[in-house]
């Protein structure tokens, strides 16, 4: 069990970015120390067990020593080690769960929305007004975010570990959780509840980030599109193809709310939540043949020529 | 016992061949199964009660609580019924083989015409399973309940036919009584149910 | 006595050839059936988790398609649980249950026999169609709305719960006459007090079945009623609510996991005790700590739900309610260990299953201590954490007690014993494979690898620890093979054992091995919890009376066993097969039109009237 624990500090130093050992934020923290506490606990446990096992494995007998008595009392003293730990472990539990709960004035708030299989991520500006992306999500570093999780499907659920335990995104209901990035960089969260075919697709890239570089952020998503020049050919074929009908680019025709709204697509770093790296090549393929990058997405085979789908990858990449 | 040597410590020759209720195997699995379906009216019932306080109104805005009238006959029908059930296990762990035969005719014809205010429950209900969640779980509870009036009149039916033309022993005296008891346990399991399907809307 | 022995042979003989085979009540003939079928579930089902094990050993594997992962998942686990798990620890108990208490059959036999065919009829639910294309492909446990009409069209998820319905059906059946035949049927002597840890294990497990089975029952027929008649029990925009499934799923999921465990603390009992060769240390503790888990396995469903948000208040009584499992089990690890250093062990091939089972079930129970918390368990749930968790449970806890438990009763059952060589090398494969394979899974659970991912990135670090993993699911499959061979070669090759190979401590070691139809010719008295130990030079103490000529068993008192009755026992009889075939196509009829509920009732009717029609002579003025 110790060199459980070794092995798994060692592993923390190289894993990625979605880790619960590799702790970016407040609520990992705690549950990390919790794990700690539990290791120990455990593993003390365990290593009696072992040796209480070897012993009675090897020890010598003699024909005289049968009695019972000793092992009431080595019974007693094992009961009352369980009740310990199990004492100390549930208070440590208990201890930690209310430290989750608080809610503390909550600055900003989020609501994200799990779909078969990306994430709707709604920022609340300052107006009242909704910003809407999709399977990215940036975080000032050192504010409590308070997460508004719904689902528009089937149940998912929402699990950034670096930052925070999960939390199901359920259908007919609305989950909340807190969370606190504290280390700037980039994590990965993914559904951790299946649901559906390409369950093992649909991951959220997450970036902890100082408050003015959110801010920024934040702002240039909240602005209307302004697509690059020479791209009037590719935003002509997505207004006019079926494209339109299921996203949106605010500022153009295409009012589509079915899948991921597309006005800043470009700033992602990834492609259908995380199925593919944000290239020229994977958003034509993507647009040509979904169903091959992920077999049984909701997003059909598209009917357009090369060339169409070309200029239409041509004028996403614009939009930054 | 192959190998040792045995020694033969008493007779078991004298012992009866059945014996009523709790020391007869036939108790214990009616027991068994009479558990297995209480938790499933449990259950159902709290199915029912959890859809209730998840539900903002009870019923559901638009639909009115299930009709008074056939219920009631229909209770009261049933609790009426456990005066001649009461009466026949009486008269078969005395073994009386005339009022016994008398007593199952008078269930079976007792437990069919409760059919009717049963029918009747159905139409009162209101709403249709698939109107929304609180008429599904309504059919369910009308259903489970239902079919276990079904499955002992039909159990009372047979043996009703089978007292009446064959020789009636120990054993069926004690399938009177289990089938009785059975009764007993359907009359019992419709009282909470009753109150949930009836009274809980308009209580709550 | 050779005469009797003739006699009774006779009239507890099944009809020869196939009709016999159909018509058979002998508990042991059914039961040899239940295990036999469950092994080779558990090999094919083995034998996806090693092709799955193949697909992730490495990231961006291209074996398997997201689909046919899926359905791999979902059809290694809905096996394992529901046509594995839980139906070999019943056969297991039907076999061995009547022997320990002396008794020539069960409470109910022919129950036995329609349990066998409907938990076929499950079998067949399940696999037929998989050959057939259409595989459940959400995985042992089907939520809505996925598994509702909008979500999953076609009959992939119907076949799953009706297949629940299939095996729950025969596992409660097989619940009460396990119960009754334990409460009613004790040998003269063998008052509760005296009853072996074995059948008390057996006991608590039927009774917990009994009470936790209706839940999964009624939970899957709301989610085909959802499907097939649009009721909407969880469909939100009805009034519904999703959560409802899982609250009744959980609460018989969660008994699931002991009703499978503690047949394990049972042939752990067993095993220790007569290898140890000396009386369980702590018979009442063990007992005692059995119905605790029994109890409090019914209040701690909500720890499968931590994550779905409920109110915070109730989490610290769940976590309290799940980690105090672990006195009651670390009382039996005591005990068992205890009995081991006060006796005279003797290291054959059962004890050292015993062994690994102390040795991998308590990490299962440990890591099941920190999923029990509230808080740590949102970072462990839905995770590979997980999956190695509920693998060390069930395998190193319910698993290896039952590979030693079938070591230890294969003489009993065949008259030869296993090879005690090739039972340590595959024991030490399986053992030393299982530990290779499971044990990084924590590691990569805490590293962020959600379950039921069919491929994942080589950016997330996860790659070698798999290959680490799949690499042990091979040496145990070599381990498995071995055991599987030396059972086999054993049949026709092992030393021949002689009723009593291990100077076991219960009654069934009293009798030939194999058991004759009739398994005893006398009932024996008992005076203690080992009873074959009483007075091993003596002649053991019996009572004579029970009828050769007819089928006749022992019906004793509940708490002392004194003899009540002799109560007749049914013979041979076609009808339970023949009102299993009239429920399975009932079930099978009710995916597509409800009305096969309506209408399959009546033949099931009737069936049921010519099973359970009295053979006595007519009545005399009716016949006049």
């Amino acid at each position: 069990m110790r060199a459980f624990a070794l092995i798994t500090l060692l592993l923390a130093g190289c894993a990625g970015q979605q880790s619960a050992m590799h702790v970016a934020g407040d609520q990992a923290a705690t549950l990390i120390s919790l794990f700690r506490l539990m290791m120990w606990v455990c593993g003390i446990a365990y290593l009696l067990v072992i040796l209480f096992l070897g012993w009675g494995l090897i020890r010598r007998r003699s024909a005289a020593d049968t009695s019972e008595q000793p092992y009431h009392k080595l019974m007693a003293g094992w009961v009352g080690f369980i009740l310990l730990g199990l004492i100390l472990l549930v208070v440590a539990s208990f201890l930690a769960d209310r430290s989750l709960g608080q809610r503390q004035q909550v600055p900003l708030q989020v609501r994200v929305t799990g779909h078969q299989w990306w994430w709707r991520i709604e920022y609340q500006a300052g107006n009242g007004r909704w910003i809407e992306t999709a399977n990215e999500l940036h975080l000032p570093a050192g504010v409590p975010v308070l997460l508004e999780l719904r689902a528009a499907d089937v149940i998912h659920s929402f699990w950034v570990p670096n930052l925070a335990g999960k939390m199901d995104m359920i259908p007919g209901k609305i989950n909340r959780m807190t969370v606190t990035g504290r280390t700037n960089g980039w994590f990965r969260g993914q559904c951790a509840e299946f649901c559906g075919t390409q369950h093992a697709n649909m991951a959220l890239a997450v970036k902890v980030e100082q408050v003015g570089e959110f801010d920024r952020w934040l702002a240039g998503q909240a602005r209307p599109v302004s697509p690059g020049e020479g791209v009037a050919a590719g935003r002509k074929v997505f207004e006019s193809a079926s494209c339109a009908v299921c996203h949106q680019v605010r500022g153009t025709e295409a009012r589509g709310r079915v899948g991921p709204d597309l006005t800043h697509v470009a700033s992602r770093r990834t492609i259908a939540a995380g199925t593919a790296p944000m290239t020229h090549g994977s958003l034509r393929g993507w647009i040509i043949q979904p169903q091959a990058i992920k077999p049984g997405t909701s997003m059909p085979p598209s009917d357009l020529s090369p060339q169409d789908a070309e200029a239409v990858a041509s004028y996403l990449e614009t939009l930054r | 016992m192959t190998d040792r040597p045995v020694y033969v410590q008493g007779d078991l020759s004298s012992l009866p061949e059945s014996k009523d209720g709790p020391a007869s195997l036939a108790w214990w699995g009616n027991a068994g199964f009479m558990l297995i379906e209480g938790t499933a009216f449990l259950l159902a019932g709290g199915s029912y009660l959890y859809l209730m306080m998840a539900g903002p109104d009870w019923p559901p805005k638009g639909f009115a609580p299930p009709q008074l009238v056939w219920g009631i006959v229909f209770t009261i029908g049933l609790l009426l019924s456990e005066i001649p059930n009461r009466w026949l296990i009486k008269k078969a762990s005395a073994r009386d083989e005339r009022a016994v035969r008398i007593g199952i005719i008078i269930m079976t014809l007792a437990a069919f015409l409760l059919f009717i205010p049963r029918a009747l429950e159905f139409t009162a209900l209101g709403l249709r399973w698939d109107e929304h969640a609180y008429g599904s779980v309504l059919w369910m509870l009308m259903i489970l309940h239902t079919v276990h009036l079904i499955t002992d009149w039909g159990d009372t039916l047979v043996l009703a036919l089978w007292l009446h033309t064959h020789e009636v022993g120990d054993r069926q005296f004690a399938d009177v009584e289990d089938n009785a008891n059975y009764w007993r346990f359907v009359e019992l399991s419709w009282l909470p149910l009753y109150a949930l399907i009836y009274w809980a809307p308009r209580l709550a | 006595m050779s005469q009797r022995h003739e006699q009774l042979q006779a009239t507890w003989s099944d009809p020869p050839g196939i009709w016999g085979f159909l018509t058979t009540v002998n508990p042991r003939r059914i039961a040899a059936r239940y295990v036999l079928t469950a092994i080779a579930l558990l090999i094919l089902s083995g034998l996806l988790a090693l092709d799955m094990r193949v697909q992730l050993s490495q990231p961006q594997m291209h074996r398997m398609t997201a689909q046919l992962y899926n359905e791999s998942f979902a059809l290694h686990g809905s096996t394992m649980l529901f046509l594995v798990s839980v139906p070999v620890m019943e056969a297991m108990a039907m076999w061995l249950v009547p022997l320990m208490l002396g008794q020539r059959t069960m409470a109910f036999p022919r129950l036995n026999a329609f349990s066998y065919w409907l938990y076929l009829g499950g079998v067949m639910m399940l696999w037929v169609p998989h050959t057939l294309g259409v595989t459940p492909d959400l995985g042992w446990f089907e939520y809505p709305p996925l598994s509702g009409p909008s979500y999953s069209p076609g009959h992939r998820a119907d076949i799953w719960a009706q297949m629940i319905t299939f095996t729950e059906v025969a596992a409660l059946a097989v619940s009460v006459n396990v119960a009754v035949t334990i409460l009613k049927m004790r040998p003269p002597g063998m008052t509760l007090a005296k009853m072996p840890a074995f059948l008390w294990a057996m006991l608590v497990s039927a009774v917990m079945t009994i009470i936790a089975l209706p839940a999964v029952m009624l939970v899957t027929s709301m989610l085909i009623a959802d499907r097939l008649v649009s009721t909407h029990f969880f469909s939100p925009a009805g009034g519904g609510d999703v959560l409802l499934f899982q609250h009744l799923f959980w609460f018989f999921g969660h008994p699931e996991v002991y009703i499978i465990f503690l047949p394990g603390v049972g042939f752990v009992s067993a095993i220790v005790e007569t290898f140890s060769r000396r009386r369980l240390f702590g018979h009442v503790p063990v007992v005692l700590s059995m119905l605790a888990i029994a109890i409090l396995a019914f209040g701690l469903w909500v720890h499968h739900m931590f994550a779905v948000g409920l109110p915070k208040v109730g989490n610290a009584l769940y976590t309290a309610a799940s980690m105090a499992i672990a006195l009651p089990a670390g009382i039996q690890i005591f005990c068992f260990i205890a009995t081991i250093a006060l006796g005279k062990p003797s290291y054959r091939t059962p004890l050292l299953w015993i062994i690994a089972f102390i040795l991998t079930f308590v990490i299962g129970g440990l890591s099941g201590i920190m999923t029990a918390s509230a808080p740590l368990d949102l970072q462990l749930t839905d995770t590979y954490f997980v999956v190695a968790h509920l693998h060390y449970v069930l395998i190193g806890g319910a698993m290896f007690p039952l590979f030693g438990a079938f070591t230890y009763w294969y003489p009993k059952a065949t008259g030869r014993l296993m090879s005690d060589g090739w039972g340590i090398v595959s024991c030490a494969l399986i053992v030393g494979g299982f530990n290779i394979a499971f044990f990084p899974m924590h590691i990569l659970g805490l590293m962020g690898m959600p379950r039921r991912i069919y491929t994942y990135g080589p950016e997330m670090g996860w790659g070698d620890l798999n290959l680490v993993a799949t690499g042990g699911t091979v040496i145990a499959s070599v381990g498995a093979s071995i055991f599987v061979a030396n059972a086999l070669i054993s049949y026709w090759r092992g030393k021949r054992s002689g009723a009593d190979p291990w100077s076991g401590s219960t009654l069934e070691w009293a009798t030939r091995s194999p058991p004759s139809n009739y398994a005893f010719a006398d009932v024996p008295v008992v005076q203690s919890a080992a009873p074959m130990w009483d007075n091993p030079l003596g002649p053991f103490p019996v009572m004579r009376g029970l009828s050769s000529r007819c089928r006749e068993a022992l019906v004793t008192s509940l708490v002392d066993a004194n003899p009540q009755c002799r109560q007749p026992s049914p013979g041979p009889s076609i009808w339970p097969l023949v009102a299993a075939l009239v429920t399975s196509a009932l079930f099978v009829g009710s995916i597509y039109t409800p009305w096969a509920l309506v209408w399959g009732a009546v033949p099931l009717a009737l069936v049921l009237t010519a099973w359970f029609w009295p053979t006595r002579p007519r009545r005399k003025e009716a016949q006049a």
